[in-house]
């Protein structure tokens, strides 16, 4: 597994695309005149904003400046995805792959739908329906797959690496799905932008424009946890200030070079914290023997209508689903309007459609 | 905002000089009473207009012309904007930007739409725009007003209103604000002042 901070993608590295200070997620006001005048016409979008990126592998492979950019591009596909037609033109010709060696339905069919509403044609596989249960290996699958004529390939695997690994085998864009304790970037991009939507709400529609000043608890299986990583990665970014909540087993065994904190003691964080973003207990990846039983988890750990109580009145309750009710969250406490885990489902294809249109729509492949 | 939105889509590495001033502020604000008038003597009125201005450079025009016709006519046409980044027919040739979230707040059924771009340049960003409008309802008419038209047409697209026609090299740069146009040259950073 690499360091966190490591960027694993052959992309431009975010350090060369210049600092951007002024680069806030503000959309301009209308009509607002500016200092410099507008460029005309074709000009307009010639851009050298945020990096140029062929993959997604990792969070850091965009940066701030590329997190920001997916932010602002998302705005517009929330605004497309209201109308009476939520569906542009923007990829039409183009074939998406999902290429999913893991169990996943809402991710799949969250990247399934980002590409329909793109008008992308969109190829599914399934590791249970297909060659892979006959012996073949994953080079020869996405080869195969590459071969069909894609121009992304977004994939899931249990073996942290993996995406990396395939960006050598397959001319396409590669959009890393989560690869095994690893990294689920576009998970920590939609918890970005649900985060910063919750904020303009909150603002009365001014939107902020990075995450400075908030204080983002990331509670349960820090150490088997992609979607803690890449969090860990966009979190700070965007100048959140992170801490980790985990019992010992569960708490990665060295935290260095990570930009965070790290405590087992729920119970005295929830009073300090404006967001409490739990993750899922992954009894699946839990081979040895890390939790005494899950019962005791939700006491210790768990999100209860007590901790629910003691948070800040305006705390934000986010969970990447699926929800285990009575593991890490009280069932009702995760129905309270606290709650931000629909509006992630939600965002999840708005980001998505940002995601894609900005590997495949940005004229570097 | 608008500075680093200006900035963030400039051709890298390149600058626009600008070489002389076609027209001035109050030469742009005549123009536009003179399209606002020809709007309503075109439609006979303005029933059922609607000025949509297209992201990003016929925004702050289009709005001034709203509030034009509202001097003359005493009615307020309803406003919209609309950005055609992922209808344009380039993507994946270059790097296509949005600018803005599309602002449409009505329907486009039966109305005559009149669409306000700056510049008319190769028609493309039109004809990406003519798509969006299909998409939202059927208008009964589309007219298209635009400050400059700089020919170079690469589509069969005309224009009903315009400002001024302009004409001018392939290469060269145009722009159009509330303050004037300005028509200059793309520059290659730090040559600027060497050909000046």
């Amino acid at each position: 597994m690499s360091a966190p901070g490591t960027s694993t993608s052959t992309g431009v590295s975010p350090d060369e695309a210049g600092d951007e200070s002024a680069t806030t997620w503000a959309t301009g006001v209308p009509g607002t005149a500016s200092t410099v005048f507008p460029v005309s016409g074709e000009d307009l979008l010639v851009g050298e904003g945020a990096p140029a990126v062929r993959h997604l592998l990792s969070i850091a492979d965009l940066g701030r400046d590329g997190i920001l950019e997916i932010m602002r591009l998302s705005d517009a596909f929330a605004e497309v995805a209201e109308r009476p037609i939520p569906k542009v033109p923007a990829l039409r010709g183009r074939t998406v792959a999902t290429v999913f060696m893991e169990p996943s339905t809402r991710t799949r069919l969250s990247f399934e739908t980002a590409a329909k509403r793109l008008s992308a044609d969109v190829m599914t596989f399934t590791a249970a329906t297909s060659a892979a249960v006959k012996g073949e290996s994953l080079r020869d699958t996405v080869e195969t797959i590459d071969a069909m004529g894609i121009d992304a390939m977004v994939i899931r695997h249990h073996a942290s690496g993996a995406p990396l690994r395939v960006t050598d085998w397959v001319g396409a864009s590669v959009i890393n799905a989560g690869d095994g304790t690893h990294e689920h970037p576009t998970q920590a991009l939609l918890d970005c932008y649900t985060i910063r939507e919750a904020l303009t709400a909150r603002r009365d529609g001014e939107v902020p424009a990075d995450l400075k000043g908030l204080r983002i608890a990331i509670v349960g299986d820090i150490k088997h946890s992609r979607v803690a990583r890449s969090n860990v990665l966009a979190f700070t970014a965007l100048g959140a200030e992170v801490v980790l909540v985990a019992p010992p087993t569960l708490m990665p065994a060295s935290l260095e070079g990570w930009p965070v904190t790290a405590t087992g003691d729920l119970d005295s964080t929830l009073g300090e914290i404006d967001v409490i973003y739990l993750l899922r207990i992954q009894s699946e990846r839990l081979g040895e023997v890390l939790l005494p039983s899950l019962d005791e988890y939700h006491w210790r750990y768990g999100l209860t209508r007590a901790r629910a109580d003691a948070l800040k009145r305006d705390a934000l309750v986010m969970h990447p689903g699926p929800m285990i009710r009575g593991v890490e969250i009280s069932p009702e406490v995760a129905d309270m309007p606290a709650s931000l885990v629909t509006r992630q489902v939600r965002n999840g294809v708005v980001v998505r459609m940002a995601v894609l249109f900005h590997l495949l729509g940005s004229g570097v492949i | 905002m608008a500075d680093r939105e200006r900035s963030s889509t400039r051709p890298k590495g390149r600058v626009f000089v600008a070489r002389n001033q076609v027209m001035d502020r109050d030469e742009v604000r005549r123009a536009l009473v003179r399209i606002a008038h020809e709007i309503v003597e075109r439609n006979r009125g303005l029933g059922d207009v609607v000025v949509i201005g297209i992201q990003k450079g016929g925004v702050a025009l289009a709005s001034q012309l709203v509030a034009i016709l509202r001097e003359i006519e005493g009615t307020a046409v309803p406003f919209g904007t609309m950005d055609v980044a992922f209808y344009r027919d380039d993507i994946g040739m270059r790097p296509v930007l949005s600018e803005e979230v599309t602002d449409l707040p009505f329907d486009l059924t039966g109305r005559t739409v009149v669409l306000f771009d700056d510049v008319l340049f190769t028609g493309r960003t039109v004809r990406a725009a003519l798509e969006s409008l299909a998409e939202r309802g059927r208008a009964s008419s589309v007219q298209l007003a635009v400050m400059v038209d700089r020919g170079h047409r690469e589509l069969p697209i005309r224009p009903d209103f315009v400002g001024k026609n302009l004409p001018t090299r392939r290469d060269e740069l145009v722009e159009v604000s509330e303050e004037g146009v300005t028509i200059g040259d793309l520059l290659v950073a730090g040559e600027e002042k060497a050909t000046r």
